[in-house]
């Protein structure tokens, strides 16, 4: 009986023990310089915070890991995985791999705390992962081309017209793009229906609720044609990345472009001087649609396979903590998701701060809230009427057949 | 008496000499099984669900090639599978032209035999670069040449009607080197005596490589007409490289076309990838029993 006893407490003892000194293992994606320094960050103040718990962080590359987290999803979880918001994480949680957090954000209040990214995070009602960070897009510009032609940041749609005719007027492209990896398209599009037609019918267009035929759709790409085509974008974007065009805004030969923050760091390194370079936010184009942005927001998970869930709880929990997340998006230069985290100098990130803070809402780019079926065959199509824009109507119909057979 | 022998010893002795054989291919028929002939099977099986490569599969019959006759980038990347095929076969009289002009006694010959199989030995991914850079607008020799003659420059690589061609060039430059090698291993294997005796019977140039050189070079040809076939089939890795099926989608081949719906970031349709793989399998069948009766015949003739 004694033995019997002792058994049992032993049994108990030695769960007890893998769970409090239990080892995380935490997979991600962030091999670029500044992510990678953010994600040590991170950890350090974790350990530090929980020096019981060792943690085994995995860094993939960026392109392998959308493939290998596939694999380890469902063969040998890690607990703690890094991913998108939106869309991009249903596939996931629909086949059961993504853990349900909701509880650990109804403990820390975090739906006040996090409430910009509540919905990127929600599916069937339910909270998912935790969002860490996020950054605002918008047009940045050559402030001395700008101030050389005497034209002031366009705040309605016939003053960026307007804008452009001065611009190529005087020799120069006033878009810079790079359309090869088909993304920054995405931007584009999403900007300018979120500019027509605004948040609600966005929402619905990426969650295939209207069709592609929908003459608001249409308008859309009329008004995009308006800078297709008299060449206001740059020749030959389907051949290169973004960051190959980024040498025509540093050389002065396109002085606007439509990116996300991270392009600044580019352009800096290009040789710009931050006081060369302005942020507008995208103008208004139909009068009294109340403006909503785009602005992705970076997360963790759960797999619903981690062994060490009860330690991975308390990973997500510190890093939806506002020191975690100020500390980190300092290394970043991004935003904290926390609204009680410390503010940045840093200017594009304040403009950036004002901005997010006073939008509607805020969409998380088109390939993560159209699945990313759709999103594919959406931008292939956005690529092309950036080269073929008078073929609009196929592409339309093509999108539509994809929308009729994604969205069962 | 000798029937007191254990039934298994007769058993392996008997049967020895007919045994061993199967015992020797064993592991290589147990490897070819496990990675070529199952997955064959596995992958048509697989065509006729719906499967996302998480969840559930879903078994919806022959609705992915129903969807395949209708859909255009299927099309797109037949067509351009089809222009492969075609263009890639300049590499074997390409290749021929090369060893026949290096097929000679010169000091430093070796060097420049070297310089042209160079290509061959560098990886498709650099091959893919460099011929992106070349073509690449504002910075690109290719580009920049046009623009100088034409006063135009063109992006080859963003322009729906050059894009294959210009992959389909990059591709040429390793494979005619491929097919240059075979031809001079066929060219060291002539019979000088026969080319001799042409000569003295008044054969000189074309009918001399046409009627004597030629017919020699005929095993060389088969094989260069197989590998460059199927090259031209799987090609993947420049087009993976130098467009990523772009621009919108135009560049696509059939093995790319699989890759992006079955495994690539945006797809995830492990049915309907299949059910490409099939018929790029279908395809090259034609040609792969083209090949193999080709092949058994000439045994027989042997």
């Amino acid at each position: 009986m004694n033995s019997f006893k002792a058994a049992l407490a032993l049994g108990y003892a030695l769960t007890v023990s893998t769970a409090f000194a239990g080892e995380l293992v935490v997979n991600s994606d962030q091999t670029d310089p500044a992510p990678k320094k953010a994600m040590e960050t991170l950890i350090e103040g974790f350990k530090a915070a929980h020096p019981d718990v060792t943690v085994k962080w995995n860094n993939f590359d960026h392109e392998g890991y959308k493939s290998a987290i596939r694999n380890f999803l469902t063969a040998d979880a890690p607990d703690v995985v890094s991913w998108y918001s939106g869309n991009r994480m249903a596939p996931f949680v629909k086949a059961g791999l993504f853990e349900d957090v909701t509880d650990l954000w109804t403990e820390n209040k975090l739906d006040d705390q996090l409430k910009s990214a509540v919905k990127s995070m929600e599916i069937d009602g339910k909270k998912w992962g935790i969002p860490y960070s996020y950054y605002q897009w918008g047009i940045y510009y050559r402030k001395d081309i700008f101030a050389e032609q005497g034209i002031t940041p366009p705040k309605t749609w016939a003053e960026l017209i307007a804008a452009c005719e001065k611009i190529k007027a005087a020799g120069m492209t006033p878009f810079a793009i790079g359309t090869k990896a088909l993304w920054p398209t995405g931007g584009w599009f999403d900007y300018l229906d979120l500019r027509v037609n605004g948040y609600e019918f966005h929402m619905d267009l990426t969650a295939g609720k209207v069709p592609y035929t929908d003459p608001k759709v249409k308008a859309v790409f009329e008004k995009w044609g308006e800078l297709v085509k008299p060449g206001y974008f740059i020749e030959n974007h389907a051949a290169i990345d973004w960051q190959d065009a980024i040498p025509q805004f540093v050389q002065g030969k396109a002085p606007m472009y439509l990116m996300g923050n991270f392009a600044v760091a580019a352009m800096v390194d290009g040789g710009l001087k931050e006081d060369q370079i302005g942020f507008l936010q995208f103008p208004e184009i139909t009068a009294g649609i109340p403006m909503a942005e785009d602005a992705p927001t970076e997360s963790f998970h759960i797999p619903s396979g981690a062994k060490n869930k009860e330690d991975a709880r308390k990973f997500l929990a510190y890093l939806a903590t506002p020191e975690a997340q100020t500390k980190m998006n300092e290394v970043l230069g991004q935003l904290p998701v926390n609204n009680q985290s410390a503010k940045s100098n840093d200017p594009f990130l304040k403009a950036g701060f004002e901005m997010l803070a006073n939008a509607y809402a805020l969409a998380q780019f088109y390939d993560r809230d159209a699945p990313a079926e759709m999103a594919k065959a959406g931008m292939e199509g956005f690529q092309q009427f950036m080269v073929k824009p008078d073929s609009v109507d196929a592409i339309l119909a093509r999108l539509e057949k994809a929308r009729g057979r994604i969205y069962k | 008496m000798s029937s007191t022998v254990p039934a298994t010893t007769s058993y392996w002795k008997r049967n020895q000499q007919r045994l061993a054989p199967w015992l020797f291919l064993a592991p290589g028929m147990i490897m070819f099984s496990i990675y070529v002939i199952i997955p064959i099977f596995e992958s048509i099986w697989i065509s006729f669900y719906d499967w996302d490569g998480l969840g559930a599969k879903t078994w919806i019959g022959v609705a992915n090639y129903v969807e395949l006759l209708d859909d255009e980038a299927f099309y797109t990347s037949l067509k351009n599978n089809i222009l492969w095929l075609v263009l890639y076969l300049l590499a074997v009289p390409a290749g021929l032209a090369v060893a026949l002009f290096l097929n000679q006694t010169v000091t430093g010959i070796r060097l420049y035999k070297s310089l042209f199989f160079f290509p061959f030995v560098i990886s498709q991914v650099v091959v893919g670069l460099i011929f992106t850079w070349f073509y690449a607008p504002d910075f690109g020799l290719l580009s920049a040449l046009i623009k100088t003659v034409t006063g135009e420059s063109i992006a080859i690589l963003a322009d729906e009607r050059y894009v294959t061609l210009g992959i389909i060039a990059a591709g040429l430059w390793p494979q005619i080197a491929y097919c240059m090698i075979l031809y001079l291993t066929g060219l060291n294997n002539i019979n000088p005596e026969q080319v001799e005796a042409a000569r003295m019977d008044g054969a000189k140039g074309w009918s001399l490589l046409w009627n004597i050189v030629l017919p020699q070079l005929g095993p060389a040809t088969f094989i260069a007409i197989v590998v460059t076939v199927i090259g031209a089939l799987r090609s993947f890795d420049l087009v993976s490289i130098m467009t990523d099926g772009g621009p919108y989608g135009s560049s696509r081949v059939l093995s790319f076309y699989m890759y992006e719906q079955a495994l690539s970031e945006y797809g995830y349709r492990m049915g309907y990838g299949a059910a490409i793989a099939v018929v790029l399998f279908m395809i090259m069948m034609v040609f792969i029993t083209m090949f193999i009766v080709r092949m058994l015949m000439q045994e027989r003739n042997a």
